[in-house]
């Protein structure tokens, strides 16, 4: 008993002496104290008992170290070495990553780390974003925010990816965590403006809210005015990014809001501010470094009677020495572009995603742009506007060209030409996504030996199976030449007419490869076994439509242990070979789902996701999943 | 008509050298993707699982299928809903079927002039402007004017006429007023005025 008090109090002393762990006296994880119903599972037997008086010492020293330690898979590398590694470790970690919030249980991760401030969790699978996962799914946040009310009063900072979040989720959020100070929201849906209201009234440090590209649903009667409920005091907001929420503001309570934000950096307003209003806005808080600009064209409605003259908006980025990021665009007026010129040779990211531009109007822009590093556009500006940007953004690093028409058939102004013009220009690019209807081996073969830093490549030729447009070959060579020469690459998307060839290349030379998407790809069940015995560090595999099928399927058997998940639609797949997956590896959950309507006597299998399970299967799941 | 006659031409290669994986003779057809669902998640999912049942073997459609497996499919290209909605498509199908017939067809309208025996038949959409069609026009009916003259009494010389239209109000209007892209949609047939009409037209348009 002394020897455990002892324990205690230099537990606390050192605690009190490091930084970044607060002034909590929870105790340390021993065994002695609390008797939490949350410590009783484990992985290693009893890792929880209290080790003697100089193993703890020990211990201690550890966490002094190891709380330096950020990069998760390093923790998770020392969380290996011995159990005692493995108490200091889950003690120290401050940020908890969960990648599939169905391989772990809140209880169970809870359990483990005891001090975390912030999570990041992810639910739904990417192929979600393209309507492939049904509805209903799955991957709520309710049970995740009931247990950390619970287990982590002191929680700072949330970050959600594809999940379900519910107005009501948002309020015990809000009520929950006095410190509460960071909320993005990436992808999510269920949730409206009174959760947003919640949030906003009640985390009364909130220094982040982020929400980007979530599904914010709103019946039109039940809008609330959540702007107007920031406190009326100065507040802490660092960011603030709403470009998602589609109902219009109160402009009024956002200026005075603006106003009282000292500390305000990055604002990204939606599309119902209009250029006028913007003005206001920058007026207001010159020191942005982040701006969002909103429809940046003039709404009748909004401004009154009279124009916004371009020379004052011009004045107005002038003033706003400090940006280094813009966005927004949603309407683009061209003659305001004009207006941004001062900013641009300061800029380091620019999205103009979302704006209907030509060459023409790109060009004076982008032309002053030297140190752009991040490059969004439409792939309206045709190969024309690109070559503007590879003749001048020579630290690009990151370029996502979008379609206009995100059609099959549809005319793309951008093509091989383009392609090959970046890699010419953009010799430091890392990540890639292009959408194009033209492409050819040798623009992709040439981009490969261009640019030696790539580490992600997207390229997405919108008709399917069609091959390079000058030789009528597949495409195989040219993603083929990609894995080949660029060694870092670690993320890849196929698309074109694609044999079992490419497949190969990509299992021997993509040995860094974590993520593949592949899409109307391949002949035979030779592709899918290329890919899972090559790619040893293969992380997550996303396949729809190709012609792959159980002998594929069990190929894969030895990694997807290895594996956030496998997710497949649209193959050749039986429940035969689902469900002898889901017989030889216990730990994984083989989850297999398709219509509505499915036909049980059915053997072919619509839609594939597994992944690797602590837990076994999830409770909550939908009429029309079927665990193997 | 030269012209017309070329690009038809050029068009016809086009499509024979385009690489398609379709047997030849199957023409897949022009149409834009249906404009995406927006509004309800409920709506989306009807509509996936329906699309999902027809486009479930897309590389075991044979070629009388062609048609229906080029039909959109569900998430492709992969474009976030919240991006798609951003650019509502550009025509309403039954809109872009009409002008891609209409494009197909040409557009031709009678052309009457006074006088004349019979009647003839132009392409609108090969001319650029009024210049050319003005020109096209006198070289079609250079035949009749000679003989226009000795027959008219009380009218100046030949050379005095008008051409008129007849708009889709029913209304005969003087060709020239109007912007060429408007003219074109709105004129269902030509008319060549000659002599005393003419100048009474003239006068009216100027009193």
């Amino acid at each position: 008993m002394t020897e455990d008090c002892d324990g205690e109090e230099k537990d606390e002393e050192t605690r009190r002496w490091s930084p970044g762990q607060g002034s909590s006296s929870r105790g340390g994880g021993s065994g002695a104290a609390a008797s939490s119903p949350l410590k009783t599972r484990c992985v290693r037997g009893r890792v929880d008992q209290a080790p003697p008086f100089s193993g703890q010492v020990l211990e201690n020293v550890l966490e002094n170290v190891l709380q330096f330690l950020a990069c998760r898979r390093d923790r998770n590398a020392a969380s290996l070495v011995c159990r005692s590694w493995y108490r200091a470790e889950a003690r120290t970690r401050l940020e908890l990553f969960i990648g599939n919030c169905y391989a772990v249980s809140p209880a169970r991760a809870l359990g483990r780390f005891r001090c975390a401030r912030a999570l990041v969790l992810k639910g739904r699978p990417r192929f979600a974003d393209f309507n492939l996962v049904p509805v209903g799914w799955g991957a709520r946040f309710s049970p995740w925010v009931a247990a950390m009310a619970a287990a982590y009063p002191w929680l700072e900072r949330v970050c959600l990816k594809r999940m379900t979040v519910s107005d009501a989720d948002l309020a015990l959020l809000a009520r929950s965590f006095s410190s509460f100070r960071d909320l993005t929201l990436i992808c999510c849906d269920g949730f409206g403006t009174p959760g947003l209201a919640a949030v906003a009234e009640l985390c009364r440090n909130l220094r982040v809210l982020d929400l980007i590209d979530n599904d914010v649903e709103d019946e039109d009667e039940e809008v609330v005015d959540w702007i107007s409920r920031f406190p009326e005091t100065a507040t802490r907001l660092e960011s603030l990014s709403f470009e998602c929420v589609n109902c219009p503001v109160n402009f009024a309570a956002l200026e005075a809001l603006v106003a009282r934000s000292p500390s305000l950096r990055r604002l990204r307003v939606n599309q119902h501010v209009s250029v006028g209003q913007l003005r206001c806005l920058m007026v207001r808080t010159p020191q942005l470094t982040h701006l969002g600009t909103g429809s940046f064209e003039t709404v009748p409605a909004a401004d009154g009677a009279a124009e916004l003259d371009v020379a004052e908006l011009e004045s107005s980025f002038v003033a706003s020495k400090s940006l280094v990021c813009l966005s927004g665009f949603r309407m683009v007026a061209p003659e305001y572009l004009p207006a941004i010129y001062p900013v641009c040779t300061g800029l380091v990211s620019l999205n103009l995603s979302y704006a209907v531009t030509t060459a023409e109007q790109l060009k004076p822009v982008v032309l002053q742009c030297h140190n752009l590093q991040t490059f969004w556009v439409l792939d309206t500006v045709g190969d024309e506007g690109l070559r503007a940007v590879a003749k001048t953004c020579k630290h690009l690093r990151e370029l996502r060209v979008f379609p206009f028409e995100a059609t099959e058939d549809s005319e793309s102004a951008v093509s091989d030409a383009g392609l090959m013009a970046i890699s010419e220009g953009c010799q430091k690019l890392r990540s890639i996504l292009y959408f194009c209807q033209r492409m050819t081996n040798a623009a992709v073969v040439t981009m490969s030996k261009n640019c030696q830093e790539l580490v992600v490549f997207r390229l997405c030729i919108m008709g399917r199976h069609r091959p390079d447009h000058i030789t009528g070959e597949p495409m195989d060579e040219g993603f083929g030449a990609i894995v080949m020469n660029c060694k870092k690459l670690t993320r890849l998307a196929v698309s074109g007419l694609l044999t079992d060839k490419v497949f190969e290349y990509i299992a021997k030379h993509g040995k860094l490869v974590r993520t593949l998407s592949v899409a109307f790809a391949g002949n035979s069940d030779l592709s899918l076994r290329y890919v899972l015995e090559g790619c040893h560090k293969l992380q997550k595999l996303e396949i729809r439509d190709s012609p792959f099928g159980d002998a594929g399927l069990l190929s894969g058997i030895h990694h997807y242990y290895n594996m956030r998940f496998l997710w497949m639609n649209s193959c050749k797949l039986s429940l035969r070979g689902c469900k002898e997956v889901a017989q030889r590896l216990p730990r994984l959950v083989v989850e297999v789902f398709g219509d509505h309507n499915k036909d049980l006597d059915s053997d072919a299998v619509e839609k594939l996701y597994l992944y690797r399970s602590l837990v076994g299967p999830r409770d909550d799941v939908p009429s029309f999943v079927k665990i193997l | 008509m030269e012209a017309a006659a070329s690009s038809v031409k050029d068009g016809g290669d086009l499509r024979d050298t385009e690489l398609r994986l379709g047997l030849p003779g199957t023409e897949a057809p022009e149409k834009p993707a249906a404009p995406s669902t927006r509004g309800s998640k409920r709506a989306l999912q009807e509509d996936d699982d329906m699309e999902s049942r027809a486009n479930s073997r897309p590389l075991e459609a044979d070629s009388g299928e062609a048609p229906a497996a080029k039909a959109q499919i569900v998430g492709w290209p992969p474009i976030r809903s919240y991006r798609r909605n951003s650019f509502p498509p550009r025509k309403v199908e039954s809109e872009a079927e009409a002008e891609a017939e209409a494009e197909a067809a040409g557009l031709y309208v009678k052309v009457s002039m006074d006088g004349a025996p019979y009647l003839r038949k132009i392409d609108l959409k090969v001319y650029k402007g009024y210049k050319e069609l003005r020109e096209a026009m006198d070289n079609m009916f250079k035949c009749f004017t000679q003989g226009e003259v000795s027959r008219k009494e009380g009218c100046s010389s030949g050379s005095e006429s008008a051409i008129t239209y007849e708009d889709k109000d029913g209304d005969l209007m003087l060709v020239g007023d109007v912007p060429w892209e408007m003219f074109i949609s709105s004129c269902r047939r030509l008319r060549i005025m000659k002599g005393c009409e003419v100048r009474g037209l003239r006068t009216r348009q100027y009193s």
